[in-house]
């Protein structure tokens, strides 16, 4: 029985009230009012007054040189009005992605680390509808990752009904109005979606997929238990596993898919992808796959999992690897196919993050793709634990920033910037998260005695 | 100057596994074993170094990804940049996602084949050659081990590998080549 230390509480913990700080720093940061905002973009342009000096200069020149041919008076009188406006315009704007930030920090960090459970979830009943014989040493391990759905996916139900009842501005069509005609904020696009994307159904099928995946979670972590306790030869809960882990695999890609739409896809809904699921899905696993190798490394370094050996993370390491060319697959293929033709209502989603999100829109693609290739390509490094943990970490912060990449271009737009409520919200998930799954897995054995399958797995060579 | 060798049969894989390892104890030299089909682990009791192909794929991999851009580069942005489509062949870079599918599957392909080629090559196979099976059981259910004494006494090494679990012990000749 593995026994949380208080070393590790008070970590989890410190985690906790950091991040937790830093977040509240972002929402004391949030500006007040547009008139804050304004005054603001004032100081910022005053800073770069000397620069911008020089150009209006040659400006005011060709002016005057335009003034002799007696039109001068009437544009000035133009370009003044619109200049006046289109600076509140600006300011608005810029106040609405300023007052999402701290918001879409925490959403992004909540969906994060929700996404590892699901993940998980998802990896661990595959290898049980997969009998496989290897992984039944590290099934404790996984149901500990996996209970995290359970506070993960009610927080992450807290923030969109935060976001239903309008506390927060994340999802455009859920503005007032957007789907009457005449209305200011009257958009056509959205309004034409409105069957599928409506608060009250958009929280009844939120709610309906947390309630099926956590209901599945539950029940498989209680067969395994009750496996433990029966007697030799029956294995008659196992059976029981079996059939619901086939059954919620079917369940699970359905949702998963259309989760991806509800929770990431509708910040852009005027942008849509046939093969989103698959790309969240693609994260979701790789991330999930790669918590259980670094945490399986932390309990076997601790002296807990001695019937762990290196061909399980070997194992582990080979599917870390293969899911992120598989992620990369996925996002290249994305990628590539809008750009490739170019049709400008898709293309947009792209030319946003290219413009301003380039460092980190392709640095995220190299650190997922790229590091995991090079570091864990080799037999033997994937044997090597050191190895594992810096590709894991890697892999880590890229789909991190994968996340925020998807979420970030539509809420706060070129306002980004990751300072406090993002660090803080990462670090405040991460705390809980360390918190909760190894409260679990100190709940039960690390050794799934009753599994038919543990008798290989122990023995697992590769 | 000939030597005798020792061709001892065997009839089942496990009992040649742990054949090749007492033999290996006893110092005897195993020239080389026939099987009928892969036996895991025999190259580990056999103590053979690790195959280095999987290195040899990496380069040749690395080698298809460099002709893959130069091959490109000169032809659509050095050799005559048309514009085909809008498509931008002002740089490499600029046009590269619609060079992708082709890097990938030349790496793909010069990865896959050379190694193939090497394979071939390492050990010695290609169409023609004279087959060098020394007993045809080997390739149907017969394990031979092929066991050069150096010069130690025949007859104890015969009563070793009798022990081992041998079914039938050859002395042969080993021919000059």
């Amino acid at each position: 029985m593995y026994k949380v230390t208080s070393k590790l509480k008070i970590v989890a913990f410190a985690l906790m009230i950091f991040g937790a700080v830093l977040t509240a720093v972002g929402f004391w940061q949030m500006p007040g009012s547009e008139e804050e905002v304004k005054e603001m973009l004032a100081t910022e342009a005053a800073a770069h007054g000397g620069g911008h000096g020089a150009v209006e200069d040659n400006h005011s020149s060709a002016v005057d040189d335009h003034a002799v041919s007696g039109h001068a008076t009437t544009s000035d009188h133009h370009s003044e009005g619109h200049a006046t406006s289109h600076e509140d315009e600006h300011a608005e704007h810029v106040y609405h992605q300023l007052s999402n930030k701290p918001w879409a920090a925490v959403y992004v960090a909540a969906f994060f680390f929700f996404m590892i459970g699901l993940g998980t979830l998802a990896f661990h009943a595959v290898q049980k509808a997969a009998q496989a014989g290897w992984s039944p040493v590290l099934f404790r391990v996984m149901e500990g990752i996996s209970s995290y759905i359970l506070p993960g996916g009610i927080i992450m139900f807290v923030l969109l009904l935060l976001s239903g009842f309008h506390i927060n501005h994340l999802f455009v069509w859920m503005e007032e109005g957007i789907d009457v005609v005449g209305h200011e904020n009257y958009d056509a696009i959205v309004a034409g979606k409105v069957g599928y994307l409506n608060v009250p159904f958009w929280l009844f099928r939120a709610g309906a997929f947390l309630v099926g995946w956590n209901l599945y979670r539950w029940n498989i972590r209680k067969f395994g238990l009750k496996q433990d306790e029966a007697k030799d030869g029956d294995i008659a809960w196992y059976k029981k596993g079996f059939k619901h882990s086939a059954m919620f695999l079917v369940f699970f890609i359905v949702t998963e898919s259309i989760m991806s739409w509800d929770w990431i896809m509708s910040f852009d809904p005027h942008w849509f992808s046939t093969l989103f699921g698959w790309y969240v899905f693609a994260s979701m696993f790789v991330s999930g796959i790669t918590t259980i190798a670094l945490i399986t490394i932390f309990l076997k370094s601790k002296g807990y999992l001695e019937f762990v050996n290196d061909s399980h993370i070997h194992d582990l390491a080979k599917f870390m690897f293969g899911v992120s060319i598989f992620w990369t697959y996925l996002w290249f293929s994305q990628f590539m196919l809008i750009w490739y033709s170019n049709i400008p209502e898709e293309v947009t989603y792209f030319v946003t993050r290219i413009e301003d999100y380039n460092i980190l829109f392709f640095g995220m693609v190299a650190i997922n793709f790229l590091f995991p290739l090079l570091i864990l390509m080799n037999s033997d490094f994937k044997r090597v634990n050191w190895f594992v943990v810096t590709a894991g970490l890697f892999i880590i912060l890229g789909h991190y920033l994968d996340i925020y990449v998807m979420v970030m271009p539509a809420t706060v737009g070129e306002s980004w910037f990751i300072g406090f409520p993002e660090i803080g919200a990462f670090l405040f998930f991460a705390g809980l998260f360390i918190l909760y799954v190894f409260n679990t897995i100190s709940k039960a054995p690390l050794l799934a005695k009753g599994d038919p399958y543990l008798g290989e797995s122990k023995h697992f060579h590769y | 100057m000939s030597t005798k060798i020792i061709h001892a049969f065997y009839t089942d894989d496990d009992v040649l596994l742990s054949a090749v390892k007492q033999v290996r104890e006893k110092r005897y030299h195993i020239e080389e074993v026939f099987t009928p089909f892969p036996v895991h682990g025999l190259e580990k009791a056999m103590g053979i170094a690790d195959t280095r192909l999987a290195i040899n794929a990496f380069l040749y991999g690395i080698v298809g990804l460099c002709v893959a851009t130069a091959m490109m580069n000169y032809i659509m942005i050095e050799d005559w940049p048309q514009d085909i489509g809008g498509k931008p062949s002002f740089s490499y870079l600029e046009n590269m996602p619609a060079f992708v599918p082709i890097m990938f599957e030349l790496t793909v392909f010069f990865a896959a084949h050379l190694m193939v080629i090497t394979f071939y090559m390492r050990s010695r196979l290609w169409p023609f050659k004279k087959a060098e099976n020394p007993d045809v059981r080997t390739t149907d259910d017969h394990f031979l081990m092929e066991v050069d004494t150096h010069g130690a006494d025949i007859d104890e090494a015969t009563k070793f590998l009798y022990d081992t679990g041998a079914v039938e012990i050859k002395l042969i000749d080993k021919e000059e080549h």
